[in-house]
């Protein structure tokens, strides 16, 4: 600092600049908090957090709830679940966006004009709750896990940014070139546009794979059997609905129970439910920020 | 001119074969139901199916428009998304402009690390942050409610304070992810901007006011139009979870009434009238501020 800026900035902008770290910093405080006394909450004695000693870091640590989470099958379950779900989910998305934006991107192809006008239309008028639910049903779909897989096979938005990338960001010449040596149009998609295509394809993986591993939406209207309900939903019964799994609290003493214990468990479910995608977080979180900034080129 | 187009149809018929699959999902998964709507002027019944129930024209709307509860969802949906919008929209922008004064470090790496990362906190789980948080008794913030001398008060069960919590808890999960938008676009700005106003003398807030803020115009603009198209149609997800028998008269909105009318009342018929409503309006808005956008300012979505 001293170094770098010879002249020294004027009166008005180091204030400004001051005011600027100070809000900021408070700013990032205020969204850390409550993720701290989370964690802190979830490591501590059920005496500790509801007698409100807990404020920012562990009171008489323990890891009680932790292990009682594991005992829970249904919980269990619902990450098992929730694991197939993302990932059978995330790979019909992205095949889907790849078969649809590709085509979509090559000039040469007749009529691509027509069915950009009929998936554009489903971004801005869509049949609703009602008549989707009555299709599922009537394709015998409710109760399956396809009914999370098909009724939401490609975002518009996503097929439109990978479009553009297609278009813009690989260069006409090699399509040229290729078809001078005889290449054909899946072999090309296959061999020349994908392998280039991996950021993209990367951010799109992303993208879908966060949202199928939060939602519970489709859970809640198309599931009716236990064994079929994703992580999400289990836990809204758990944290929300106040329902815990018996299994959970098989081993605890009763005394343990009185002094609270559950409110314990819920800040430990929240960690636990959140444990994938903070691991994945930090390494990701650029990718995540690129796809932004590519979908903003032609917002 | 037909034969080129056939010419050029046969010799791309891989791409075709390609797009086969996902032109088939869009017509089955989007269009059967935007053809299924028909039921809201029907009278649906499982066993006629939708096709053979009977027609009864403008009923279920003007069912709706009569019902007690119409007011008070209309009232509800629109204090909820335009409360939103207010607290929403300039704050990423404010963030990013923040942002840009600091330099490229290891402050403004972990603001911006911190300030992302509840946007990947699922609905679930952030709704039951907010009602752990706001519980009374043991909450953190119903302790310093009581530590700062204020009365206990119960959050989740007071109607008054649904919507703030529903808003401001947005907001603090969502400021940091909306604002990368705006940091791209003033990353964008010509360098030479600054050197030249940097020469003249300008101050750091008016190179804010005169290059920054003009520089984000155009995709705050769009951004606007997008959330001003969508006013009627607040998230069910995160109201759903967040209601309960004390706040529901200020947090019903049109789109958990459809779920509970029509889903848990297998009213399907009524329900789908009010999604259609509720979707024809959400089109008219997007249509018209788009419109008074181009006019004004020459920015646009089409």
């Amino acid at each position: 600092m001293l170094t770098k800026s010879k002249i020294r900035e004027p009166f008005g902008d180091r204030v400004l600049l001051v005011t600027i770290y100070v809000l900021l910093g408070a700013l990032t405080l205020t969204v850390l908090y409550p993720l701290l006394y989370i964690l802190s909450s979830s490591l501590s004695s059920p005496n500790a957090v509801v007698s409100g000693q807990v404020w920012l870091y562990p009171v008489e640590f323990s890891l009680k709830a932790y292990k009682s989470i594991f005992q829970s099958s249904q919980l269990m379950l619902g990450y098992y679940n929730s694991i197939v779900y993302t990932v059978v989910g995330t790979f019909i998305n992205v095949s889907f966006t790849v078969l649809m934006a590709f085509p979509l991107s090559q000039r040469m192809m007749a009529g691509r004009k027509y069915i950009m006008i009929l998936m554009m239309i489903t971004m801005f008028f869509s049949g609703g709750l009602i008549p989707t639910y009555l299709l599922v049903k009537n394709l015998h779909l409710l109760d399956t896990r396809w009914a999370l897989w098909l009724p939401s096979a490609f975002s518009v938005f996503q097929v439109i940014i990978a479009r553009t990338f297609f278009m813009s960001s690989i260069p006409t010449e090699l399509q040229e070139a290729a078809q001078m040596d005889g290449c054909r149009d899946t072999r090309y998609l296959w061999s020349i546009v994908l392998p280039l295509s991996k950021p993209i394809l990367a951010v799109m993986t992303l993208m879908y794979a966060v949202g199928h591993w939060n939602a519970y939406f489709d859970a809640l209207i198309y599931l009716r059997s236990e064994h079929l309900f994703p992580l999400q939903y289990v836990l809204r019964n758990m944290l929300i609905l106040n329902a815990a799994d018996p299994e959970m609290l098989a081993n605890t003493a009763q005394k343990l129970r009185d002094q609270g214990f559950e409110q314990v468990l819920k800040y430990a479910l929240i960690v636990v439910a959140c444990v994938p995608v903070l691991i994945m977080y930090p390494f990701v979180q650029k990718h995540f920020v690129k796809g932004v900034m590519i979908g903003s080129l032609k917002g | 001119m037909v034969q080129t187009t056939w010419l050029r149809m046969k010799r791309s018929w891989e791409l075709y074969l390609l797009v086969l699959l996902p032109v088939l999902y869009l017509i089955i998964f989007q269009y059967i139901p935007m053809f299924g709507v028909i039921i809201a002027f029907k009278d649906f019944n499982i066993i006629k199916g939708i096709l053979g129930s009977p027609w009864v024209g403008f009923k279920h709307f003007t069912d709706l428009f009569q019902s007690p509860n119409f007011p008070l969802l209309i009232k509800n949906t629109l204090l909820i998304s335009l409360y939103s919008l207010l607290a929403g929209f300039p704050i990423p922008i404010f963030l990013a402009l923040a942002l840009n004064e600091i330099r490229t470090g290891f402050f403004k790496k972990s603001v911006q690390m911190i300030t992302y990362a509840p946007h990947f906190i699922s609905t679930v789980v952030m709704v039951s942050i907010i009602i752990l948080m706001l519980s009374p008794h043991v909450g953190v913030v119903d302790r310093l409610f009581t530590f700062f001398g204020w009365s206990d008060t119960n959050f989740m069960g007071e109607p008054k304070l649904f919507k703030s919590i529903y808003v401001w808890s947005g907001v603090w999960q969502e400021m940091g992810y909306a604002s990368i938008i705006y940091i791209a676009a003033l990353a964008g700005v010509d360098p030479s901007l600054y050197e030249a106003a940097r020469m003249d003398g300008a101050s750091r807030i008016k190179k804010i006011l005169h290059i920054d803020l003009p520089s984000l115009l155009p995709i705050a603009i769009t951004m606007l139009i997008l959330s001003l198209g969508s006013v009627m149609g607040v998230g069910f997800e995160k109201i759903y979870l967040m209601q309960n028998s004390l706040n529901v008269s200020t947090s019903e909105v049109i789109s958990t009434y459809v779920y509970k009318v029509g889903l848990l009342g297998a009213n399907f018929s009524f329900s789908s009238a009010v999604g259609l409503f509720n979707s024809i309006i959400n089109l008219v808005l997007l249509v018209s501020v788009n419109a008074i956008a181009r006019r004004v300012s020459e920015n646009s979505l089409w």
